[in-house]
């Protein structure tokens, strides 16, 4: 085992992936000699050659589109979109074409297509670089949606989403790339998509959250456990399609839960979350199911961050309000 | 005997040596400041040429200063401007007030000589809303993250000067990369079909990040994509802050006489990082190409040209220097002293006021006592 980044995990798993299958192409801006710009594709060129990694121009609309051509030559598109802010550049290629290639061409066509980005707060980068889109994403059918919160499941999840046969958005926290390392495996292995973890397991609460909102929960807590109080962190690593079976599982055995986003509170991943608890589990509860998010500005200019986003301060003051409800 | 030339559908190579012929640098000053294209030369008073060199001068000891303070932690996101200078300022230099500027993220220069306080420039790079809010008599936008957005938009700033018959240009810049965007080609071809009084400069320093103009394109030139658009388009010596200037003045005359928008691709360098965020030159540039660039710097061709002339001295440039520093000190006292920006701040320019719907209502209360501890 060795100890690792999540930036250095997601490098080794295009790296596996580069070796496994002579389909594999990675590309974006400044993916080649550069190796990125947060060192993502560090060597691969070198390693791999530049017809197997190599820089495109400045268009996302363009990676999109590449990556869809590529994939009817039975390629396997794994493309970088610099930062996740500039998605609205490449939103048709993504969900109005990749996302339907499947069911628009009755299976003749699909999308075995990776997009890696970096997003997130916490890291003071200009606008529209740090939001959270995922939400965006998961709206979209077709899509799967992927966030990983450590070194460890960011290397299986990514090995995955190479593997899928249709098209993953593997979105990389950016203040979790140096923030810490993990033990992981030098050789290859795969997380499921669409399969959440349990962090911490507890008994009063489910704290369910996913991204750089993981170690913000786990941070809560602790803090939770000084006061009594037992808290289970889920973390749900594929925000789209939901792993239902671990969140209701969880909330029937602790009775109460909370959902926690960096992401804005209109719309997106928590109230989704909210609305399939709702649905299916809502006689086990014995309170509302809060949620912890930013507030509905957009993302916020980088001297308001530190406030704007949600800290396990809040997350603690939330699961208190749930467990004395 | 010589062989029967193929028959071909299209003759590619006639085609490209048409377009190279047409599309030749256009250049004033040549890199010892001596004049190499007298006809060209526009009509600018002594008092004018002094003052260009004087916002050179001050623009170069704003990019040092600028480098140094984020260095030093008391700047945020910065990307720096030595090597445009003519770029920048000898295009700027050709514009009127009324005009409206639609820049890239590195033209803060452009904004701050349009009239934006250099104060609010530091607001900008320190992520303070208040660095985006331009005063009222000051015609731009903030800075444009997204590359290529201000080529649609400038499509429609002018469209719209030119409707209310205003005789003003937009203008609007982006590097080489932003030539590959999709937005790029609509927002020619638009101000093209509109007769849109636009001037488009593609400030080519040669490289998007890491990547060389010559993998954004197969294009000899970036100005040659103005055929495509059916508009006037011109490669300037990007290093001559004269024929910047005079290919941008002459820009603005036919936009202002109703003949429609020009692309003017200046070729230039950039010499530091792309930005001050961990970019490191080093990994995709030769010191070769640094050097070969460096020796057109713009400063010392037009310094040379003006001591010719007896315009220009080192006394002169030193008082330029000392303004500056002095300007940048006070500005920074400024910025500090301004209001921490408050998430309450945002939330109140979200929509227009007594428009806030019940969720940002909410969340101004929740905040303004988060705020108040
Ligand atoms: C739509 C979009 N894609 C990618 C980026 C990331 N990015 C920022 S600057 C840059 C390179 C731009 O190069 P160029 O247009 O040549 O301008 P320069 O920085 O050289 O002035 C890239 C890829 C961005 N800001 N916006």
């Amino acid at each position: 085992m060795a100890q690792m980044t999540m930036i250095q995990a997601i490098t080794d798993a295009l790296r596996t992936e580069l070796k496994n299958d002579e389909n594999v192409l990675v590309f974006g801006e400044d993916v080649g000699v550069n190796g990125g710009v947060f060192r993502a594709t560090e060597g691969l060129q070198k390693e791999f050659g530049p017809d197997r990694v190599f820089d495109t121009p400045l268009a996302e609309s363009g990676i999109g589109g590449l990556a869809i051509g590529l994939s009817t030559q039975g390629f396997r598109p794994v493309a970088e979109i610099q930062f996740f802010g500039f998605v609205y550049e490449v939103m048709d290629s993504i969900s109005g074409q990749m996302a339907r290639l499947r069911y628009r061409s009755g299976g003749r066509w699909h999308a075995p297509i990776t997009i890696r980005s970096p997003f997130g707060g916490g890291v003071h980068t200009p606008e529209l670089h740090g939001d959270s889109l995922e939400g965006l994403m998961a709206q979209q059918p077709g899509l799967k949606v992927v966030i990983p919160s450590t070194p460890y499941d960011a290397k299986g999840l990514l090995i995955s989403a190479i593997r899928d046969n249709d098209p993953v958005i593997f979105l990389e926290h950016m203040k979790l790339y140096r923030s810490f390392r993990d033990e992981v495996p030098e050789e290859e292995y795969t997380i499921p998509i669409g399969k959440a973890d349990i962090k911490r397991e507890g008994k009063d609460i489910s704290i369910i959250t996913y991204g750089a909102m993981v170690h913000e929960s786990l941070k809560a807590a602790d803090e939770l456990e000084k006061e009594g109080f037992s808290a289970e962190v889920i973390d749900l690593r594929t925000v789209s399609p939901l792993d239902i079976e671990t969140i209701i599982a969880s909330v029937e055995k602790t009775n109460r839960a909370i959902v926690v986003q960096e992401a804005q509170k209109q719309a997106g991943i928590a109230a989704n979350v909210v609305a399939e608890i709702n649905e299916r589990a809502i006689l086990s509860l014995e309170a509302p199911v809060f949620r912890v998010a930013a507030p509905d500005t957009v993302y916020p200019f980088s001297q308001a961050e530190d406030v704007w986003l949600p800290n396990y301060k809040d997350i603690v003051e939330t699961a208190k309000k749930a467990l004395n409800f | 005997m010589a062989k029967k030339a193929k028959n071909v559908v299209v003759d590619s190579e006639k085609q490209f040596d048409a377009i190279r012929k047409e599309f030749q640098t256009f250049q004033i000053l040549n890199e010892k400041g001596e004049v190499v294209n007298e006809d060209a030369m526009p009509s600018l008073s002594d008092e004018e040429l002094k003052e260009l060199m004087r916002r050179m001068v001050f623009t170069r000891v704003l990019d040092q200063r600028s480098i140094s303070l984020n260095r030093q932690g008391r700047l945020g996101f910065y990307a720096p401007t030595a090597g445009q200078e003519a770029s920048q300022i000898a295009s700027h230099f050709a514009l009127e007030k009324e005009d409206f500027i639609l820049p890239g993220y590195r033209d803060i220069p452009q904004l701050v000589w349009h009239g934006l306080p250099l104060y609010q420039a530091f607001l900008y790079s320190r992520g303070h809303f208040h660095g985006n809010q331009m005063p009222e008599d000051v015609n731009a936008f903030s800075p444009q993250i997204i590359i290529g957005a201000q080529y649609v938009q400038a499509a429609g700033v002018a469209l719209g000067l030119k409707k209310r018959g205003k005789k003003a240009v937009a203008v609007t810049y982006t590097g080489d990369g932003g030539t590959s965007q999709g937005d790029f080609y609509e927002g020619i071809n638009f101000a093209g079909a509109f007769k849109a009084p636009a001037i488009f400069i593609v400030q080519n320093n040669r490289f998007a990040i890491s990547t060389p103009v010559e993998v954004q394109t197969s294009a000899e030139t970036l100005a040659q994509k103005a055929v495509a658009a059916g508009i006037p388009g011109i490669q300037v010596d990007g290093m001559d802050p004269l024929a910047v200037y005079a290919a941008v003045k002459e820009a603005r005359e036919r936009a202002i006489n109703g003949e429609g928008p020009t692309l003017i691709e200046t070729l230039c360098y950039r010499y530091g990082p792309h930005t001050m965020a961990g970019d490191d030159p080093t990994r995709y540039r030769a010191k070769e190409l640094d050097d070969e660039w460096e020796a057109k710097d713009p400063l010392v061709r037009f310094r040379n040209f003006l001591q010719a002339k007896g315009l220009w001295s080192e006394e002169e440039e030193n008082e330029v220097i000392e303004k500056a520093k002095e300007d940048i000190k006070e500005a920074i006292k400024k910025a500090d002293e301004t209001p921490k920006q408050k998430v309450t701040d945002l939330i109140n320019i979200m929509f227009e006021e007594g428009s806030w719907p019940y969720n940002l209502k909410e969340q101004y209360e929740i905040y303004k006592e988060k705020e108040s501890k």
